[in-house]
């Protein structure tokens, strides 16, 4: 049992080694779908929310690193 | 990229020829970057699973090392081959989101790593501390365990490879989804491998020299365009210029990371300076 929870917490950790980093890229694309949901006809502007919001994220979350 | 031939508008059958040259290029383009992304990021995995398959060798001999290799690579050719149909009866554009998502949680987390090993955040990874680690590790469970050595060993090497290679397989799936590239995708990410597998048998030590960092931040930023460009199109947005924004996605991850490591390389310095 302890194998398979460290096994499925390696598998996870492909994905997911910053916890704050991945919630802020998932809460960036629901913002888009969102709008993509709410505004079919301004596409654009779902893009754009995924495009500054993501490397807004990677900045945000880099600047804010502490030395390890 | 094209054929060479001047493109020519005429009525009805230039404005095909136009088109048609227009798509090749399109798939051309997005079949490349593709290709190159699936090659350098597979190139790293298969160099990380080498050294823990090597640390094996030296520690336990080759039979376990190889046995938990191929066992790993059996279960990774199954899973593939049981997950393979079921993604054709998955709606494209619900493929899209999710697989543009995962590349986005995957590529960020590769660049931002790549970044900050590069500004001297956290240290580089290196092939040989991996290797020593591995065979501390090893050596140890050796005098606990020492009835089932060969057990543990062959455990190790298959846990490297079936996780390194669920990368593999996972980046070449996603970069492939429904653009008909599947075969060169899957032949760049099998050519890494085989090379990086082949300069394991003949030097027998790890690959130290591979530019790890470089080669992580060059693959992030490639599977964070792509994973921006899928999850937009899985939601519906119309990216300007089609497959080329993927280039200018490139370019910006690229741009916002460098200008990243320079920012906190300044930092870092007027710090010690304080200091």
């Amino acid at each position: 049992m302890k194998n398979l929870v460290a096994s499925l917490r390696e598998l996870a950790g492909l994905f997911v080694e910053d916890g704050a980093l991945a919630l802020a890229i998932i809460a960036v694309v629901v913002v888009a779908g969102l709008v993509a949901a709410l505004a079919p006809a301004a596409s654009w502007l779902s893009g754009l929310i995924l495009l500054c919001g993501c490397l807004g994220v990677l900045v945000v979350n880099v600047a804010t690193a502490k030395r390890g | 990229m094209s054929s060479g031939r001047p493109l020519r508008a005429g009525p009805v059958g230039g404005h095909l020829r136009v088109t048609l040259q227009r798509d090749y290029c399109m798939i051309s383009l997005h079949a490349g970057s593709a290709v190159t992304a699936a090659f350098l990021a597979s190139l790293v995995e298969a160099v990380e699973a080498l050294t823990i398959v090597l640390a094996v060798a030296v520690v336990r001999g080759l039979r376990p090392a190889l046995l938990g290799a191929v066992a790993g690579l059996a279960v990774l050719a199954l899973i593939v081959v049981a997950l393979g149909p079921l993604l054709d009866r998955v709606p494209l554009n619900v493929l899209q989101i999710a697989i543009g998502i995962l590349l986005l949680l995957f590529g960020m987390r590769w660049l931002r790593k790549a970044i900050l090993r590069a500004a001297g955040i956290i240290p580089l990874h290196d092939e040989s501390t991996a290797f020593a680690k591995e065979e501390a590790e090893l050596r140890e469970q050796v005098q606990r365990h020492e009835q089932r050595l060969d057990w543990l060993a062959g455990l190790a090497s298959f846990k490297a490879v079936l996780l390194e290679g669920l990368e593999v397989v996972f980046i070449v799936i996603a970069l492939s989804a429904g653009r008909g590239v599947l075969l060169p995708v899957s032949a760049a990410a099998f050519a890494a491998c085989l090379l990086v597998a082949l300069s394991g048998v003949f030097l027998h030590r790890p690959l130290t020299r591979v530019p790890e960092n470089a080669l992580k931040f060059a693959v992030g930023v490639m599977l964070s365009a792509f994973g921006l460009f899928w999850t937009g199109e899985g939601l519906g947005v119309d990216w300007p210029g089609a497959d080329l924004a993927i280039i200018a996605f490139i370019a910006l991850f690229l741009g916002t990371g460098l200008a990243c490591v320079a920012l906190l390389n300044r930092r870092g310095a007027a710090a010690k300076t304080a200091s």
